[in-house]
């Protein structure tokens, strides 16, 4: 047997790791969870790893899976070993490809991290529905349940597929497999050798395409034989579950780990089993220990192969006693009569007693249900729960465990408090912020247990749904038994608090187990920290006997220059305070991995860590834990009161942490939402808030423009309304001389905003005392919480002007138009959301918006609040989401229905003029609908329509009464970011472009796969560092306002807020009133770029100065009137594009990594930006008449 | 003309070195300044906190917003080493070295302890034939006494003289309470020569963005004064060498700083201006001048006016700035 290597990593690259041994080709598309696999083969490809041939696989991005999986079959029919990493929409997108794959007998292996399809809402964790969606393709299914053997499986699936001619699909849950990090024992390179029989490769090559041995594969075939030739293939599956069990016992052999297709564990004699596949495998099988030592008789059956279903190995799994059988499916099939797995055992059953297959003597009960949909937590209560059932005379069947549903009653109920965790085996929590380093000082501290010591660890991360100030919570397990606990700990001996603030906002404690340690991240003293906790914490300190310690980390992070990384200072704590590891062997091993983390980005990093680890100790105290409960502080509800129903029992119950909790009932039935939610959850992220002085303000409008989160707004009012103001609240005179009389204010919402100072930067008014402060500054927010607090309250009833009194196209008047998007989840600063919210204060009250999925579509419309909102007249824009890929067609789609609504309307309005008043059809069918005053005299004349219809009576009255709206404008807006338009998105975008419908198109470009973590993109500009262009992306960014010029009658704007703000309002407007397609290609900062983004702003105006980003716009309008339609906006560059690039890092690490590839690419930059620019010139210079440029001057 | 000298124990062909500037970073430039007659090269300044403050800015970059969101972990590929840290100024020593044959000085810019002996330690490795450590010290502590600024000088010298065996010189300001005792006290803790003087950052302003502006001034030819002045009071009087920088254009201005006892004369403001050809043009009127003046040698011209060998000692003192000003028309004033 070969030494052991241990490793503790995640679930994601145990796999990658396998695959990319024995590929030769890899095509992937990035989506969550199976993004890291692709990116770990592209780091090793970029690094020169070879596979176990020696040779480095080629890695290759797509545009889509689809793409990708074009790619794989080809490569596959060229030949080539290949593999492909993917997930939920993105499996959905292989499937065409995957029949073929199947069809042609093709060894390949799909690595999939098994994740929810997109239904009522979209879904980033983990389940089975999108694989079970692939069990009609030929595809054989092999699952994983733990970390280890995806690992081991990965290699078996790859041994199997050359073999049995069935490509596999290797799967393992999304998240809690494939980002759980454990400790493995890695397969070295003598072992996949000893797996892989090279005779199959070869033969593998042998079959692919090459005009030396020409065939021909891919016939269209007829009623005649296509069926015959259908059945051709059966042999193969017949002998794939014995392959699959060979491969298992040849690598038993080689590493002693023994697996099965169908593996029962438990009693001998069991009289209770279920049957399960996946993740859930592992506490079924810690569950079913445990209750067999308590006496019972149960067992489980964990499904490794599950296509193709061998049910007489099935059959003969089950041990002679079996009475009653439940099956977990990690999947819903509505409308059918039970999930996947359910069904198959309920065949092979059948089957088996028809055939004597096995054991069994009678038929034993069989029951199915559904649980952990969505990474819903499946633990040993819940699998307690259906044994339970099984015990029952007559189980419940199709149930689900482990929700409350209160509507159909599906589900079993289960004693929640039903715990195994061994002794032997040592829980802890962290709680912290994404910010402050958290994850990764856990991440680092698993992996020195792992490695430095004989325990077993595990490490699990739960993130936020806001990418701004998001709380994440560590999951640590280690000890000297295996850890089989697949499922969040809720039995904690060691819970740290990293951040203060969580004091008031969560039960951290609930999960304590008595005399557990609680450590307290604070600025108090162990004196002072008693009077600061809330009286929940006094008690459970006090009645589970906790151990309390406390450390100001920020104070020690802060001496040794580390900012607010807390992570080294607290991890030091953990070691310290744990004893997982004698102190000194703990120090030194944290130290080690400081060097290897740090190390290659510089001394000066590696000091400031040591430092701090150094310090750590002496700062580290224990509390002497009074014996009276003495506070009176609660944690305050999560939301207000006064919000609505559904507000305060719904959405803040998740916000709260309490989501598990909600009945089936409480939710909506079809995915629909309220809007405007944001507004009830006051997260108090900023440190300091903008405060305005009016003394110094010009009113200008920018600092309101550029918020990211619409937490500045302006309004100008009548001076009466500021009788009742509160005492601090700030007004002047309105400057503007339209406006003359009124009174005008900009007011923050202390308790929204993020703290970016957007705002301060871009505000172009000085305070000439002090030429250091602006006309809005920051300042800490505590101290102004409560008085800001009452002003915003008392702001938001101040009256929104009229909007026929604003002149839109004045940045000054138009932005105290109200924003109908307001306090997203973006971002600290983000370069998307002024776009958005540009659009909402503009034409946000007759909007719908078709969005594709990405950042806007997460921080827009990710549970539990959703930042678009209404007026007060509960108009606003009505939002949805369908996919990634057809977002352009989906926004088509809307465009054609409201199209088709607004044409049958004005149909029936002619049919019924003489009945509702021809003066007043003749009015609405003839009205200008071009800005606010008509589109209000329009909706004037819809109220008297709608009264004249509701007194008539006849059908097409009635028809028209539920269509009248339809014939006030209505605008579609379709919005998403780069990866979409540029890539996945633009067959559909650009068959929009050709249809000439009135869609407005707003493409939010980060150049860059923002959400899913930095991935290249077409928009990704040459030079640039992105994942799949580690080495700087060698090509230049593709132009697609030029390919949508020419179709001549789309409107196309590129448009960069920082730079030329009143350029943006310009194309915003013109865009939405061009009659057909409009597009908009917004430079969006971001945090992918490697930048201050306090001054993002100040990137735009540089990238438009040096040439790297042109402001144009492009009117079909113009050229109607014989002007050019192309106007370039921007002046020539007048500094070299070098100076931009190295304002970001995302450019600049090239200069770092690969120094004379930088230089290179940098040059090349510089030629892209002259040529970009001499032909923009040249389409600006020519002249045109009747509509179309005149020849060559 | 015998125009060599000796400064830092290396002997030059001639006293006219470029001293550090951003000519230096193209080795093309420098095998120029060797074609156009420099006897020693001065390199561009390796920036401390530069180093630091980019280890710190992609540490920033590459960390922040990571590990928050379950989507995306992390925004960069992690490659497989950076270039951070001095690796690239070692290089262009060695690049500098390969390509000329004239010495080589590196040239260290910083302001703390940290760091230095390192770098001072890599820099004589990659072949540097001396450093010169330039302590750019803007003391802004109210509290911060004269004595204690004073002995981090001597600190920094010293820990860098421990570091290394190839000679040291220290570029320095004048504003120290007595100049001449701290120039006594860097030549007492081994500072093979003294640069006099270092160009301060100044800030202006921008009177129409109403913001201070960081811009680096050419020196004038006025500003040789300065170390006109201390380079006259120091001749003979301490160990070390000087080399005279700040305003020196022409070789006229060389030649008043070889009077007063520099042992080279260093120029970046005239190389900037003019092209580094003007080297040429310098060093043939240098020796037009020794020519016409008849004079032997440099090591003749050197220190003959400084305070010592000159006939009048407070030429350099108080009593002489006293007279200057009493003899200048008021009329110089008001038209100023």
């Amino acid at each position: 047997m070969p030494e052991r290597v241990i490793k503790t990593i995640e679930g994601n690259e145990a796999v990658a790791y396998i695959a990319f041994r024995l590929s030769e080709v890899i095509a992937i598309y990035p989506i969550t969870p199976s993004s890291p696999m692709g990116e770990y083969a592209d780091a090793w490809a970029a690094t020169g790893s070879p596979n176990i041939w020696g040779t480095i696989p080629s890695v290759i991005e797509m545009q889509s899976e689809a793409g990708a999986a074009g790619a794989v079959h080809g490569a596959l029919q060229g030949g080539s070993l290949t593999t492909t990493f993917t997930a939920s929409q993105g499996l959905l997108l292989m499937i065409p490809n995957m029949y073929k794959i199947a069809g042609e007998l093709t060894s390949a292996v799909f690595h999939v991290a098994a994740r929810s399809l997109a239904a009522q809402a979209l879904s980033i964790f983990g389940d089975h529905s999108d694989v079970m969606a692939t069990r009609t393709t030929g595809f054989a299914l092999l699952g994983s349940a733990s970390v280890q053997e995806a690992h081991d499986l990965a290699l078996i699936a790859h041994a199997a597929t050359l073999k049995a001619r069935v490509p596999f699909i290797h799967f393992f849950d999304g998240f809690r497999t494939s980002h759980e990090i454990a400790k493995i024992e890695m397969l070295d390179d003598d072992v996949i050798r000893a797996m892989i029989d090279n005779e199959l490769v070869f033969a593998h090559r042998a079959r692919g395409l090459t005009p030396d041995r020409p065939v021909l594969r891919g016939t269209a075939q007829n009623p005649d034989v296509f069926f015959q030739a259908r059945e051709t293939v059966n042999p193969f599956y017949d002998a794939c579950p014995d392959i699959v069990q060979d491969a298992m016992d040849r690598f038993a052999q080689i590493t002693g780990r023994q697996y099965q297709v169908f593996e029962y564990f438990g009693a001998p004699d069991a009289e209770r089993v279920i049957v399960l596949m996946g993740s859930g495998a592992e506490p079924a099988h810690e569950t079913v220990e445990y209750l067999n030592r308590q006496g019972e008789k149960v067992g489980v059956v964990k499904v490794r192969l599950y296509r193709p279903f061998d049910m007489k190995r099935f059959v003969e799994a089950l041990p002679a006693t079996t009475r009653a059988i439940g099956v977990l499916d990690r999947t819903k099939e509505p409308g059918s009569g039970g999930e996947p797995l359910y069904l198959d055992v309920v065949t092979a059953l059948h089957e088996g007693m028809t055939n004597e297959w096995g054991q069994l003597q009678d038929l034993p009960k069989v029951v199915g249900g559904r649980y952990g949909l969505s990474s819903k937590e499946f633990n040993p209560a819940m699998i307690k729960g259906v044994f339970d059932n099984l015990s029952e005379a007559r189980p419940k069947n199709h149930f689900t465990i482990g929700i409350n549903d209160d509507v159909t009653h599906t589900s079993l109920a289960y004693d929640e408090d039903f715990a195994i965790e061994s002794e032997k085996v040592v829980n802890a929590l962290f709680y912290g912020l994404g910010s402050d380093g958290t994850v990764g000082a856990n991440k680092n501290s698993i992996k020195i247990i792992g490695e430095n010591t004989d325990n077993y660890a595990q490490g699990y991360f739960v993130y936020d749904s806001k990418k701004s100030g998001a709380i994440t919570i560590s999951h640590l397990r280690f000890g000297s038994e295996q850890i089989r606990s697949t499922y969040l700990v809720n039995k904690a001996n060691f819970i740290a608090c990293h951040q203060p603030i969580f004091l008031e906002r969560y039960d951290m404690l609930k999960d304590a187990v008595p005399g557990g340690v609680f450590l307290l991240n604070t600025s108090s003293t162990a004196d002072e920290v008693w009077d600061t906790l809330p009286r929940l914490m006094h008690e459970q300190i006090i009645n589970k006997k906790l151990r309390f310690y406390v450390i100001d980390a920020y104070k020690v992070a802060q001496d040794s220059g580390m900012r607010n990384q807390i992570n080294t200072v607290m991890q030091t704590c953990f070691f310290a305070i744990s004893g997982v590891l004698p102190r000194d062997e703990a120090i030194e091993a944290i130290k080690e991995a400081i060097v290897k983390t740090y190390g290659k980005k510089g001394d000066k990093i590696v000091e400031m860590n040591i430092e701090a680890v150094d310090s750590t100790l002496a700062n580290l105290y224990e509390v002497a834990v009074p014996t009276k409960i003495t506070s009176t502080t609660r944690i305050p509800d999560p939301v207000p009161a006064e919000a609505p129903d559904f507000v305060r029992n719904v959405l803040g119950r998740i916000i709260a942490q309490d989501g598990n909790a909600l009945p089936v009932s409480a939710l909506p039935i079809d995915g629909t939402y309220p809007t405007g939610t944001t507004k009830w959850e006051k997260r108090n992220l900023a440190l300091e808030i903008p405060v305005w002085d009016p003394d110094v303000c010009i009113q200008c409008g920018k600092c309101a423009m550029v918020c990211p989160h619409a937490v500045i707004r302006i309004k100008a009012y009548e001076p009466t309304v500021l009788e009742s103001a509160p005492e601090t609240f700030k007004a002047v005179d309105v400057r503007d001389r339209e406006w003359q009389g009124l009174k005008y204010t900009i007011q923050v919402a202390p308790e929204d905003c993020t703290g970016c100072a957007l705002c301060v930067d871009v505000c172009p008014a000085k305070n000439k005392a002090a030429l250091g402060l602006k006309a809005i500054n920051m300042e800490p927010q505590p101290p102004l919480r409560e008085q800001e607090r009452e002003n915003w309250d008392f702001f938001l009833n101040i009256p929104e002007m009229d909007r026929r009194s604003i002149k839109v196209n004045s940045i000054r008047q138009q932005q105290i138009q109200e924003p109908l998007f307001e306090f997203s989840g973006a971002c600290a600063g983000c370069g998307e959301t002024p776009y958005i919210k540009l659009v909402t204060q503009l034409f946000g009250d007759r909007t719908v918006v078709a969005n594709a999925t990405g950042c806007s579509s997460i921080y827009g419309g990710n549970l539990p609040t959703t930042p678009w909102a209404a007026n007060k007249d509960g108009r606003g824009p009505a939002w949805s989401n369908s996919l990634f890929e057809d977002n352009a067609e989906f926004g088509l789609g809307i465009r054609a229905s409201l199209n088709k609504q607004q044409q049958f309307a004005r149909e029936l309005l002619a049919k019924v003029a003489s009945a509702v008043g021809d003066d007043l059809a003749a009015a609405i069918l003839e009205a200008p609908q071009h800005d606010d005053s008509d589109i209000h005299e329009q909706r004037q004349r819809v109220v008297v329509l709608k009264e004249r219809l509701a007194g008539l009576d006849s059908p097409d009255a009635g028809q028209l009464l539920t269509l009248a709206d339809m014939l006030v404008k209505k605008d579609v807006w379709i919005i998403g970011g780069d990866g979409w338009a540029y890539d996945i998105g633009f067959g559909g975008l650009d068959h929009v472009f050709a249809s000439g419908m009135d869609v407005n198109i707003l493409v939010l470009d980060t150049e860059v796969y923002s959400n899913t973590g930095g991935q290249m993109s077409k928009a990704t500009p040459r030079a640039a560092v992105a994942k799949f262009a580690a080495g700087g992306k060698p090509t230049a960014k593709k132009d697609l306002g030029l390919i949508a010029m020419t179709y001549n009658n789309v409107y196309v704007a590129r448009v960069a807020m920082g730079a030329r703000d009143e350029q943006t309002l310009r194309a915003f407007l013109e865009a939405e009133a061009h009659p057909g397609p409009s597009l908009i290609i917004a430079y969006s900062h971001c945090i992918a770029h490697g930048i201050n983004m306090t001054t993002a702003m100040q990137n735009q105006k540089m990238a438009v100065e040096t040439g790297q980003w042109p402001l144009y716009r492009y009117n079909p309008a113009r050229a109607l009137q014989g002007d050019n339609p192309f106007v370039l906006d921007s002046r020539a560059p007048k500094q070299p594009v070098e100076k931009y690039l190295n304002m970001e890092n995302r450019f600049k690490m090239l200069t770092m990594s690969k120094p004379e590839v930088a230089k290179e690419l940098f040059k090349l930059a510089q030629e892209d930006v002259d040529a970009r620019w001499s032909m923009y010139e040249y389409l600006a210079s020519r002249s045109y008449t009747n509509g179309s440029p005149n020849g060559d001057e | 003309m015998d125009l060599s000298t000796t400064y830092l124990g290396m002997k030059l062909k001639s006293p006219l070195v470029p001293s550090a500037s951003p000519l230096s970073e193209d080795i093309d430039n420098i095998k120029r300044m060797e074609d156009a007659g420099a006897a020693a090269v001065v390199l561009y300044s390796l920036f401390e906190e530069q180093l630091t403050r980019e280890q710190l800015e992609l540490h920033y970059h590459t960390t922040h917003g990571t590990e928050s969101f379950a989507e995306a972990l992390s925004y960069f590929p992690e490659p497989d080493q950076y270039h951070v840290g001095p690796d690239g100024y070692l290089e262009h020593i060695r690049k500098a070295k390969a390509a000329v044959n004239i010495p080589v000085i590196a040239s260290l810019n910083g302001a703390s302890i940290g760091g230095w002996t390192d770098f001072a330690k890599k820099m004589q490795e990659a072949g540097a034939d001396a450093l010169e450590l330039n302590i750019y010290y803007i003391p802004t502590d109210l509290d911060l006494v004269g004595a204690a600024v004073e002995q981090t000088y001597i600190d920094i010298l010293k820990a860098v003289k421990s570091a290394v065996t190839i000679p040291v010189a220290v570029k320095l300001s004048p504003y120290f309470s007595n100049m001449a005792n701290m120039a006594k006290q860097l030549s007492d803790a081994g500072a093979d020569g003294l640069v006099l003087f270092n160009r301060f950052y100044q800030p202006d302003i921008d009177l129409e963005a109403l913001e201070i502006r960081p811009n680096v001034l050419l020196s004038t030819p006025q500003a040789m004064r300065l170390p006109l002045t201390w380079v006259g009071i120091l001749y003979g009087r301490i160990a070390a060498d000087m080399a005279a920088t700040s305003g020196i254009h022409t070789a006229y201005d060389a030649i008043k700083m070889l009077m007063v006892g520099a042992n080279v004369t260093m120029m970046a403001a005239a190389l900037l201006r003019n092209g580094i050809n003007h080297l040429r043009q310098v060093e043939a009127d240098l020796t037009q001048w020794l020519e016409e003046n008849e004079y032997e040698s440099v090591q003749q011209l050197r220190g003959s006016l400084s305070q010592i060998n000159s006939a009048d000692a407070s030429a350099f003192e108080r009593a002489q700035y006293m007279k200057s000003v009493t003899t200048v028309p008021a009329s110089y004033f008001r038209n100023r």
